[in-house]
C-alpha cells in the first residue's frame, strides 16, 4: 500500500511538473512564432551566433 | 482602387510609425510581404544588422511582421524600410498599439486550461481504470474509495479551473435570460463533481471525476481550435488595411511639410496633396486645380475635375497637380456621417440573426433538462430511493452533455474556413457560412469588383510596338495612374534619358537623340479627340511625328463572367448596382450577361435595394469594395469584399477576397452549402446518440465507463464528419 501510495503521488507530481513547465513556455512566448521556430533551426549563422 | 504597388510602399514615410523609449533607442514595427522560408529571415536580419545603429532586428515567420530597434543618431526609419526593400521585400509600417492585446491574452487562457483539463484527464483516467476494472469485487471498498479520494483531489481544482471559459460564458448567456450551450455544459460539470464527492463520501461504486474533466478537456480542444482560426483572420484582416496605410503631408503653419500618420490630422490643419495620392479624410480644396478620381467614394470611373473651394471626400485619388487642402474632419470621422449610420443600424439588423447552434441549444436546453427531471421524479414515484433517482437524473444530464453538439458547429466552421482561406477568401465569422450557405440573391457592384477598378490600356493592339515602348519609357517615370497603366502594359524595361514631370500636364525626355512628350492633348500639341468608349485617354508624340493616342479603361476581372454565370448555375439570381453612369454600366452588365442591373444608385439607394429585397424575402449575397457600398455591405443578409476594398467596406463585410481574383465566391458558396449539411448530419447524429442515451440513463444503465466511452465516440464521430469538407488542399 505504501509503494502504491508513493507511486502515485509520484506518477501525478511529475505530470503537474509537466503543467508548470508547459505554463512557463506559454509565458517565455515560446509558442508565439511557430513557423519561424521550424525555420531557424536552417539558418547557418556564424556572424550571429546567440540565436 | 489598385493595389499597393511596388512603387507606392516605397513612398510611405515612416516616421509617425516609430516608437521611441527611454534609452534612446527607436522601434518601428513592420508588416513585411514575402517572407516564406529560413532564407528571407537570414537575408532580412542579416541585411539589418549590417546597418550601423540597428542593434536588434526580428522576423516574426507567422505573422510576417518585423521589429527592428536602432539608435536614431546612426540611422533614419526612411533608411531601415529603404533597406528591407532593397533586399526585395515589400515593408508597411504599422501602429502597434492597433494591435489587439486582449485576443492574445484569451489565447493564452484557453491553452492553459486546456493543459490543465488534459493533465487531469489522462491522470484521473488511470485511476478510473482501475477502479473500473476492481468493480467485479476484486477491490475492497476502502482501497476504491481511497481511489475515489485521489481523483478527486485532482478533478476538482482541474475542473473548477478549467471550466472557467464554459462557466463565465454561462453566466454572460444567462443574465441575458438566455441560454446557450455552456449552461447545460457547466451544470453538467457541476452535478458531476458534486455527484461524484457525495458517492465518494457515502463509499459509492461510482464516481463520475473522470466525465468532470474530460467534458471540459475534449471541449476545450474545440474552442481553442476555433479561437487560432478567428485570430488568424482578425490578423489577415488588419494586415490588408495595413498594406493600404499612407502617411499624409502636413504643412506646418511655417510652411514646412512633414509626414504624418491619418490617425494624427485634426480638422483644420493644411495638407499637401499630390497626384497619385489619397485624400486622407474629408477635407476642402484652399489651391490649385485638379483632377481626382471619385471610383471608391461615388462608383463614378471617369476622372471629375476638382478647383479650389470645393469638397474632397476621403478617399478621393488626385490625378493632376498637387492640391492644397484644408481638413474640415478627423479621420475616423471622415467617412460621410450619413454612411456610418447606416452602416451602423445594418449591422444591427444582422445581429438579430440566430445561428445554427444557438437555435439547436434553445430546443436542446429544455428538453434534455425536462427528460431528466422527468427521470428523477418518476424514479422516486415508481418507488427507487432518492440517491438511486438522483444518480440516474445526474448520470442522464452527463451523458447527455453536448461534447458532440457543441463540436458539431465549431469543427466544421474551422474545416470550410481553413479550406476557404487556402483558396483565397477570408471568413471572419462562423456565423458567416451559415448566412451565405441561405444566399439566393447575388447583388454586385461595378467598379473595383466586376471590374478591376484601375485604368488599363485598351488599344495596345493599334499602337506600333516601338512607339509603346518608347511612351513607356517617358511613362516608367511618372506615378500618375494613367502612366503607371501604360507601362505596365508595356512591361519592364528602361527609363528615357532626363525625363521631366509637369504636373497636371504630362512628361518631356529624351527618345534616342529627339524630345517627346506624353500627357494632355495640349502638351503634345495634339488636335484632342477622345475614342466614345474609352473612360480616358492620354497622348504621345515623338519630335514632330504624327500624335499617338493611348487609350484606357476600367477593365472587366477576367473572372468576372466566369464568377457571375457559376453563381446563376447555382440557383443565385444576380444582379448589378453601380454608383457609376448608365453608359459604362451598361457596357459591364452585357459584358458579364447581368440582366438586372441599375446605374448611378448613391450610397442610400443601393441600401433601399437591398432592404426591398430583403423584404421580398430574398436573402442576399452584397459583393462591393467602395465608401459607397460599406451601408449595403452592412445591411445584406451576407456579404464580401475584394482585398482591395476601401477599409471601412473590408471592417463591413462578412469576407474579404485575399487574392485579386473573384472565383473563390463561387467556391465559398459551395463549401458553405456543404458545410451546413454538415452541421445539419452532426445535429442528426447528436440527436440520434441522445435517443440511445437517454433511455439508458433512465433505467440507471449509465456507469461511467459506458460515459466516458461514448462520450469520446460521439466527438470523435463529429470531428470525422467535420473533416469530410477539407477537400484536397
Amino acid at each position: 500500500m505504501d509503494a502504491f501510495l508513493v507511486l502515485t503521488v509520484a506518477a501525478i507530481a511529475l505530470g503537474g511538473l509537466g503543467v508548470v513547465v508547459f505554463f512557463w513556455t506559454l509565458k517565455s512566448g515560446q509558442y508565439e512564432d511557430m513557423d519561424g521556430a521550424a525555420e531557424r533551426i536552417l539558418i547557418d549563422d556564424e556572424e550571429d551566433a546567440r540565436r | 482602387m489598385t493595389a499597393v504597388t511596388f512603387t507606392q510602399a516605397l513612398d510611405i514615410d515612416p516616421t509617425p510609425f516609430v516608437r521611441r523609449d527611454g534609452t534612446g533607442a527607436a522601434r518601428l514595427e513592420l508588416a513585411v510581404k514575402g517572407v516564406r522560408c529560413a532564407g528571407c529571415i537570414a537575408k532580412i536580419e542579416g541585411g539589418l544588422k549590417s546597418v550601423p545603429g540597428v542593434e536588434d532586428a526580428r522576423v516574426n515567420l507567422s505573422t510576417a511582421k518585423l521589429s527592428v530597434r536602432w539608435r536614431e543618431e546612426f540611422a533614419s526609419a526612411q533608411s531601415i524600410v529603404r533597406r528591407v526593400t532593397e533586399l526585395g521585400f515589400q515593408a508597411f509600417p504599422y501602429d502597434p498599439d492597433a494591435l489587439i492585446k486582449h485576443e492574445d491574452e484569451e489565447g493564452r487562457f484557453l491553452l492553459r486550461c486546456l493543459a490543465v483539463a488534459g493533465f487531469a484527464a489522462s491522470n484521473v483516467m488511470f485511476l478510473s481504470i482501475s477502479i473500473w476494472a476492481g468493480l467485479d469485487g476484486e477491490m475492497g471498498e476502502g482501497t476504491r474509495t481511497m481511489l475515489h479520494w485521489i481523483s478527486g483531489l485532482i478533478a476538482v481544482p482541474a475542473a473548477l479551473y478549467a471550466g472557467r471559459p464554459f462557466f463565465r460564458s454561462a453566466f454572460a448567456s444567462l443574465a441575458r435570460r438566455q441560454a446557450n450551450m455552456d449552461v447545460p455544459i457547466s451544470l453538467a460539470i457541476f452535478l458531476a463533481l458534486g455527484l461524484s464527492i457525495s458517492e465518494t463520501l457515502l463509499g459509492g461504486h461510482y464516481a463520475y471525476f473522470d466525465a468532470a474533466v474530460s467534458l471540459p478537456f475534449l471541449l476545450l480542444i474545440g474552442r481553442y481550435l476555433d479561437h487560432l482560426l478567428r485570430r488568424k483572420a482578425r490578423e489577415t484582416a488588419r494586415d490588408l488595411v495595413v498594406m493600404q496605410t499612407a502617411t499624409a503631408t502636413r504643412i506646418a503653419s511655417d510652411g514646412r511639410t512633414e509626414a504624418v500618420a491619418p490617425r494624427d490630422i485634426a480638422p483644420g490643419e493644411r495638407l499637401l496633396i499630390a497626384a497619385g495620392e489619397r485624400a486622407p479624410v474629408d477635407g476642402v480644396i484652399e489651391d490649385g486645380v485638379s483632377e481626382a478620381d471619385l471610383s471608391l467614394v461615388t462608383g463614378e470611373s471617369a476622372a471629375v475635375a476638382v478647383k479650389a473651394g470645393d469638397t474632397l471626400r476621403a478617399g478621393s485619388l488626385i490625378l493632376g497637380r498637387a492640391v492644397t487642402v484644408r481638413a474640415t474632419a478627423r479621420a475616423q470621422d471622415s467617412l460621410v456621417a450619413e454612411i456610418a449610420r447606416l452602416l451602423e443600424a445594418g449591422q444591427q439588423s444582422r445581429n438579430r440573426y440566430v445561428r445554427l447552434a444557438d437555435r439547436a441549444a434553445r430546443l436542446y436546453v429544455p428538453l434534455v433538462h425536462g427528460a431528466a427531471a422527468t427521470v428523477f421524479v418518476g424514479g422516486v414515484f415508481l418507488g427507487l430511493d432518492a440517491r438511486t433517482a438522483l444518480t440516474n437524473a445526474i448520470a442522464l444530464l452527463i451523458i447527455t452533455c453536448p461534447c458532440a453538439l457543441g463540436l458539431a458547429v465549431p469543427a466544421v466552421q474551422i474545416v470550410a474556413t481553413s479550406r476557404l482561406f487556402r483558396r483565397g477568401l477570408l471568413v471572419k465569422s462562423g456565423d458567416a457560412l451559415e448566412r451565405l450557405a441561405e444566399a439566393d440573391t447575388a447583388v454586385f457592384d461595378k467598379t473595383g469588383t466586376l471590374t478591376v477598378g484601375a485604368p488599363t490600356l485598351t488599344n495596345a493592339a493599334s499602337v506600333a510596338a516601338p512607339m509603346l515602348e518608347h511612351a513607356a519609357r517617358l511613362a516608367r517615370a511618372s506615378k500618375h495612374p494613367l502612366a503607371r497603366a501604360l507601362a505596365a502594359s508595356a512591361g519592364a524595361g528602361g527609363v528615357a534619358a532626363d525625363v521631366s514631370e509637369t504636373a497636371g500636364e504630362g512628361l518631356e525626355g529624351t527618345i534616342g537623340t529627339r524630345r517627346a512628350r506624353l500627357g494632355r492633348a495640349s502638351w503634345v500639341g495634339a488636335a484632342d479627340a477622345p475614342a466614345p468608349s474609352s473612360s480616358s485617354h492620354i497622348w504621345y508624340r515623338e519630335g514632330d511625328d504624327r500624335c499617338v493616342r493611348f487609350d484606357f479603361d476600367d477593365e472587366l476581372r477576367s473572372d468576372a463572367k466566369q464568377t457571375v454565370t457559376g453563381l446563376r448555375d447555382r440557383g443565385l439570381n444576380v444582379q448589378m448596382l453601380s454608383g457609376d453612369r448608365d453608359l459604362p454600366a451598361s457596357q459591364v452588365a452585357v459584358q458579364c450577361e447581368i440582366e438586372e442591373w441599375q446605374a448611378a444608385a448613391d450610397p442610400k439607394a443601393k441600401v433601399r435595394h437591398l432592404e426591398a429585397l430583403r423584404d421580398g424575402g430574398r436573402r442576399t449575397l452584397m459583393i462591393g469594395d467602395g465608401f459607397n457600398d460599406a451601408a449595403a455591405l452592412a445591411v445584406a443578409h451576407v456579404s464580401i469584399s475584394p482585398a482591395s476594398a476601401a477599409d471601412a467596406s473590408q471592417a463591413a463585410a462578412d469576407m474579404v477576397l485575399t487574392a485579386d481574383t473573384l472565383a473563390p465566391i463561387v467556391e465559398a458558396i459551395d463549401v458553405a452549402r456543404a458545410a451546413r449539411r454538415r452541421v445539419l448530419e452532426n445535429f442528426a447524429f447528436a440527436a440520434l446518440y441522445n435517443a440511445l442515451a437517454v433511455p439508458l440513463a433512465a433505467f440507471g444503465q449509465v456507469t461511467p465507463l459506458i460515459a466516458a466511452v461514448a462520450m469520446s465516440a460521439s466527438s470523435l464521430i463529429v470531428m470525422l464528419n467535420a473533416l469530410r469538407i477539407s477537400g484536397k488542399a
